[in-house]
């Protein structure tokens, strides 16, 4: 999710030239099995490799992608090869395993399993986690200024926004997000690809555009921080800042649970060595840091139980339980209908 | 003269190289790429269709197109405007002082697009300096937004690409010399008439190339709309970059680049001719 938008990928591109940081040195033993793995940039604990390769005696070269579309495309070039393990969000696994790039995994290998929740196994992208291993999770909601409105408790309060909130509501600018509140107050699933559907749900949010102070996948916290705006669609995990008075809601309607994904890729050499990782990633231990650090929730129960108490105080966000995100469907790869959101999304928005 | 010919073909071999390989090949892929199908789960499936030039000529995209233009042209005349004066200015300075204007000009290229993009959020928000100043002078009212509209993206546009023109500009006033305006001076024309009869004219082909410098990427730029205009409009930058991206429809976006580039093309083509045509006449007129 850190990097999931297009918005991010340009901004992180633009700032930094990434540069794969290379681990290990010439002197390492040669016969030392080495794993390439992509995760998004600052979203790999600090001392998750090292334990990892201290542990196990297995070398972990880390890559950074900014954006899903980022290692896609990197893949895209290397014809599903390249790299040991990605991580990407769940419509990208979705993707991988129907172009068959992602490997069955072997959940006798990743023994850490049982420390996820049941509810972590219902993913609709991928059901019984058999190409997939959830990361981290969250959904979708309503990130208001409580000093400047009431607590909002529908999408509506976003699409038509009141007079005193005109031009001080953001919503989302990537595809999937911009028409989810549309489509969950029309109660249509999150991935029709219903022309019909989609059409009804433009024409609302053709309307809201007109109140919209901008589209925004990055800086809306900042922008509510400011007071440029009372009311932004966000993810939960980016409606967390210092500002006590910025609170994180989901609207009634319901929303979406987006879950980021471990994958390992069907030309890896190391099968082995990369279920071995992934288990390593299901600890507790290591759960609780990936929560500690990008500060999203992760579908870990054993990991979840360890979080600082302080810190879900200070970001409430994190103590939404996994039973109200299994409520709410996870996005799916669009296939064919693709092309037909895009366009939807354009006519929106251009 | 075989070896002399063989010497400069070694000679223009790195400019060749870097032609091909950085231009010709990459245009090329997007050509051919745009002739290719979406594969239903992204990727590219070789098999040949002319179904994403049918998909192109939307009445949306013509639409998304059409703002891009009117941008685009917008923020051409602006820089113009600003930076034909800028130009005569500095090529009017003393050398030593042009010098140093001229850094001047081109300072800002040394800080990311990104940064200064994000500094006219800064200035230009509603809690931001501009819009306090204005309000506090009471020339504006608390419902003037001057961000995220079109009238950001062209402050935005403006501000980045605004070198571009005062360079070539400068570089034809220069070249032109106080002479011929001194000339026209001794003969009794006044100002206004020396800039239209002798400077404009004359600087033409400098005034060309800076319009073309802005107007281009003007058009293609997909950071300034995003940012500054609050993605609230797509230009056909934005189109683009969306179909590589967030579409994962390399086919669909190649065709739209190439559209776009095929635009382009005519366009620079067209000035070449026009200031070929310009040239020539003056050719004649020595004559």
């Amino acid at each position: 999710m850190r990097s999931r938008t297009t918005r991010a990928a340009i901004l992180a591109a633009l700032a930094v030239l990434v540069i794969a940081v290379v681990a290990g040195t010439a002197t390492a033993r040669p016969s030392a099995v080495t794993l390439t793995i992509s995760n998004w940039d600052a979203y790999t604990p600090e001392n998750l490799i090292p334990s990892f390769e201290k542990a196990t005696g297995i070398k972990v070269k880390l890559a950074k992608h900014t954006t899903n579309e980022d290692i896609m495309g990197k893949l895209e070039a290397q014809n599903g090869g390249g790299y040991d393990i990605v991580f990407v969000s769940g419509p990208f696994a979705e993707s991988l395993k129907k172009r068959g790039w992602a490997a069955r995994l072997d959940h006798k290998q990743i023994p850490n399993k049982k420390n996820l929740y049941a509810s972590a196994s219902t993913l609709e992208y991928d059901r019984g986690n058999r190409y997939s291993m959830p990361y981290t999770w969250g959904t979708t909601g309503l990130c208001f200024r409580t000093d400047k409105m009431k607590t909002p408790k529908s999408w509506w309060d976003l699409l038509k926004p009141s007079a005193t909130l005109k031009g001080k509501v953001t919503m989302l600018a990537t595809d999937r997000w911009l028409m989810l509140p549309a489509l969950r107050v029309l109660g249509y699933s999150i991935n029709t690809v219903q022309p019909a559907k989609l059409k009804k749900a433009a024409n609302i949010l053709k309307e809201t555009k007109k109140s919209l102070l901008a589209y925004d996948d990055t800086t809306f916290y900042s922008k509510l921080d400011s007071g440029e705006a009372y009311l932004v669609q966000a993810w939960d995990g980016w409606c967390s800042g210092d500002n006590p008075k910025i609170k994180f809601v989901i609207p009634k309607e319901g929303s979406d649970r987006w879950v980021d994904t471990m994958v390992v890729l069907e030309k890896s050499k190391n099968k082995a060595e990369a279920h071995k990782f992934i288990n390593w990633v299901l600890r507790p231990a290591s759960g609780k840091a990936v929560s500690e650090l990008v500060l999203y929730k992760t579908p870990n129960k054993a990991a979840m139980a360890r979080v600082r108490k302080s810190l879900a105080k200070q970001y409430p966000h994190l103590a939404i339980p996994p039973k109200v995100l299994a409520r709410f469907e996870t996005e799916r790869d669009l296939g064919k209908a693709q092309p037909l959101w895009s366009r939807t999304v354009s006519e929106i928005v251009g | 003269m075989r070896r002399g010919r063989s010497g400069s073909i070694a000679l223009v071999s790195p400019a060749l190289l870097w032609w091909a390989g950085l231009l010709v090949l990459p245009v090329g892929l997007v050509l051919a790429y745009s002739f290719f199908q979406r594969g239903i789960y992204g990727g590219v499936v070789y098999d040949w269709t002319f179904d994403n030039y049918r998909r192109a000529a939307d009445g949306l995209y013509l639409r998304i197109l059409w703002f891009s233009l009117r941008v685009a042209v917008e923020a051409t005349v602006v820089s113009l405007l600003i930076g034909f004066p800028v130009a005569y200015f500095i090529a009017t300075r003393p050398a030593r002082w042009r010098t140093v204007l001229l850094v001047l000009v081109i300072l800002p290229f040394w800080t990311s697009l990104l940064i200064r993009t994000y500094a006219w959020i800064v200035l230009l928000n509603d809690e931001g300096l501009v819009n306090r100043v204005l309000r506090g002078t009471g020339l504006v009212d608390s419902s003037t937004r001057l961000l995220y509209n079109e009238f950001a993206i062209v402050v935005g546009m403006v501000s980045t690409y605004l070198p571009l023109m005062i360079l070539p500009i400068y570089a034809a006033i220069e070249r032109l010399g106080p002479e011929l305006g001194e000339a026209a001076a001794d003969l009794g024309a006044n100002a206004w008439r020396r800039l239209w009869t002798v400077l404009v004219p004359l600087t033409l082909p400098g005034i060309a190339a800076g319009c073309i410098f802005v107007f281009v990427p003007s058009l293609g730029n997909f950071l300034v709309p995003d940012l500054l205009g609050g993605g609230r409009r797509q230009m056909v930058g934005n189109l683009i970059q969306g179909q590589f991206l967030e579409a994962r429809d390399w086919p669909f976006g190649s065709t739209l680049a190439v559209s776009l580039i095929a635009m382009l093309l005519a366009l620079v083509l067209m000035q070449a001719w026009l200031s070929r045509r310009g040239s020539g006449e003056e050719a004649a007129r020595a004559i």
